[in-house]
């Protein structure tokens, strides 16, 4: 998987700047893109593109548990978050979503804006195939792999109950 | 093990948890609001999975923008109350009898010891202050206990607090949470059980304690929990008569990390923007004019909050230039505000009394930032744009702070009125 990185060095960076409460009125998935990541950059809707990333700093997605931000994230094209950690509720949300989120120590200090990422799933790996370097990023856990695969959690444990009930 | 490993233990099966460990839970409570829980009924809806486990487990209170604040939000509190009747969910609590979800469950009786609780809200580890295992989740997993009344989880490694002294007069639990949060960071328990112990907390009322265990989301904790005493059963008993199992740590059980706090010198403290880790002490702050004074939300606004600020404010007026807003958080509290007076206190002072609802502490409605403008608050956040325009500022204190803030229109330590 290729995109091309909008980088955010700030730490911290909360689900109330992600998608504004006073935007939470809706679920709607396109209605929520049109807003995101409004308060920390209030331009970022006008450059994101589909398939693109969004590389963060430390404990990325903090604060309130509203799912509404990988929405919003993903409405707007988003295909990963790639930070040097995330918040826990939003590291959740993301694998209950099939949505990836992937743990790189360090990587907000190395990929600059503009830069074209490689996620090489498998291999554990992200090629800057910008800058021709290569970062290893924390496996994903089996188990989140396979929700992932389902499509989500919900997909996930559909797919169970019909196995259990023969 | 921990408290929090031996209830987790106890609702899988198991004899024995580790941290890091993946497990199925099974779920006792399961909290719905208007904001998080329309999204996952629609999920159920979409997958043909609309099932409700158990509905005597669900315990549902639109909170976040009710009174209806606008179309589409008056949307979501009919989709909530729809698939109430739909499911024949008995614990509903509708507009007038409602209140902020984390405030309302413990005060009717639907949180036990030793259970396990969850809702599509970041503070649901208040409920930990009754020592059950309480976290905040998001619409996806809300919607997997529905269907299931399971979830998974990895078992979180504790951190164990031991809180010493006897808090000054003015200073309240706000200021031990904010004091803890100053200290570890933002991140500093990320993944992990907070557990408060020592003289300090078993000290504190089972109200002040939810103060604190509201919190520990804001050390990024996974959820934060007071072994139950005596004072948690008597909260209890006084509202439910349903039985339930007390959870103690072992002695020899493993902490990540063990803090001792002493907190006979703390004074009172205010976060800064735009971190809830940013506390300084109030002797230390130089003048900083307010425009707004809020006094509510599920961190402050039951009613021994309500009490301590209506102590300060009696007899005296909110400052020329400042908004008091006074936002009771449940029906209950308020009308107990009502009786006791309180109500008359805030105002005759010059407050603005709403009906329970989260309202401006998230930037939803009752109480909105303009640019430029700064608030006291006794809320838990003061992220940036939380509570309106982006460029608003959010001061995080106690009750009592808040109030002796508005009396003087800069952010002023309490004890001077008391």
């Amino acid at each position: 998987m290729r995109g091309f990185a909008h980088v955010y060095r700030r730490t911290h960076i909360n689900t109330d700047e992600i998608i504004p409460a006073r935007y939470l009125n809706t679920d709607d998935e396109v209605q929520l893109a049109r807003h995101v990541m409004e308060d920390i950059d209030p331009d970022f809707v006008k450059r994101v593109k589909p398939g693109n990333f969004i590389v963060a700093a430390d404990d990325f997605g903090c604060g309130s548990s509203r799912e509404h931000a990988i929405w919003a994230l993903r409405g707007a094209g988003i295909k990963a978050v790639i930070a040097n950690s995330f918040a826990r509720i939003f590291f959740r949300n993301a694998i209950n979503n099939g949505f990836l989120a992937i743990e790189c120590r360090g990587i907000a200090d190395k990929v600059s804006d503009g830069d074209e990422l490689e996620i090489a799933l498998r291999d554990g790996i992200i090629n800057n195939l910008s800058r021709n370097e290569h970062y290893r990023f924390t496996p994903i856990p089996d188990f989140a792999l396979k929700i992932m695969e389902a499509g989500g959690l919900l997909n996930h444990i559909k797919e169970g109950s019909k196995f259990s009930s023969g | 093990m921990t408290i929090t490993e031996k209830i987790l233990a106890a609702h899988c099966d198991r004899g024995q948890v580790r941290p890091g460990e993946l497990i199925e839970a099974e779920i006792d409570v399961i909290m719905c609001n208007d904001v998080t829980t329309p999204p996952a009924i629609s999920m159920l809806v979409e997958r043909g999975m609309d099932r409700v486990f158990d509905p005597d487990r669900i315990v549902v209170t639109p909170d976040h923008f009710v009174p209806n604040k606008d179309i589409k939000s008056a949307q979501l509190a009919k989709r909530l109350r729809n698939w109430v009747n739909r499911h024949g969910i008995r614990n509903y609590y509708e507009v007038g009898t409602h209140g902020i979800c984390h405030a309302i469950l413990p005060e009717q009786g639907h949180v036990l010891p030793g259970t396990t609780v969850i809702c599509g809200d970041s503070h649901t580890c208040t409920h930990g202050a009754l020592g059950a295992f309480a976290t905040g989740v998001g619409s996806t997993d809300l919607a997997a206990a529905i269907y299931s009344g399971r979830l998974w989880f990895k078992v979180p490694e504790s951190i164990k607090f031991v809180i010493n002294g006897n808090l000054q007069e003015g200073v309240y639990s706000k200021d031990i949470i904010l004091q803890i949060i100053d200290r570890i960071g933002v991140d500093g328990a990320l993944y992990k059980a907070m557990e408060f112990t020592g003289p300090t907390i078993e000290n504190l009322s089972v109200e002040a304690r939810m103060t604190i265990t509201n919190m520990a989301v804001e050390a990024g904790a996974k959820s934060g929990i007071v072994p139950a005493d005596d004072r948690t059963i008597e909260y209890v008993r006084a509202r439910t008569d349903r039985d339930f199992q007390i959870f103690h740590s072992d002695q020899d059980a493993e902490y990540a990390q063990i803090v001792e706090i002493d907190v006979s010198d703390l004074e009172p403290i205010v976060a800064f923007p735009h971190l809830p880790s940013n506390g300084h002490p109030i002797s230390e702050i130089e003048e900083i004019k307010i425009d707004q004074a809020y006094l509510g939300s599920c961190t402050n606004g039951r009613i021994e909050d309500l009490r301590v600020a209506a102590r300060i404010l009696k007899g005296r007026r909110v400052a020329p230039g400042v908004r008091m807003i006074v936002v009771p958080a449940t029906t209950r509290v308020w009308r107990q505000a009502l009786q006791e007076g309180l109500l008359e206190v805030f105002s005759e002072a010059g407050c603005a009394i709403s009906t329970p609802t989260c309202g401006a502490c998230l930037g939803g409605y009752m109480g909105i930032l303009a640019e430029g403008e700064r608030c006291i608050s006794s809320t838990n956040r003061n992220f940036v744009g939380r509570m309106g325009h982006p460029e608003s500022e959010v001061y995080l204190a106690s009750p009592a702070t808040v109030a002796a803030s508005a009396i003087k229109g800069t952010i002023t330590d309490p004890r001077e009125f008391l």
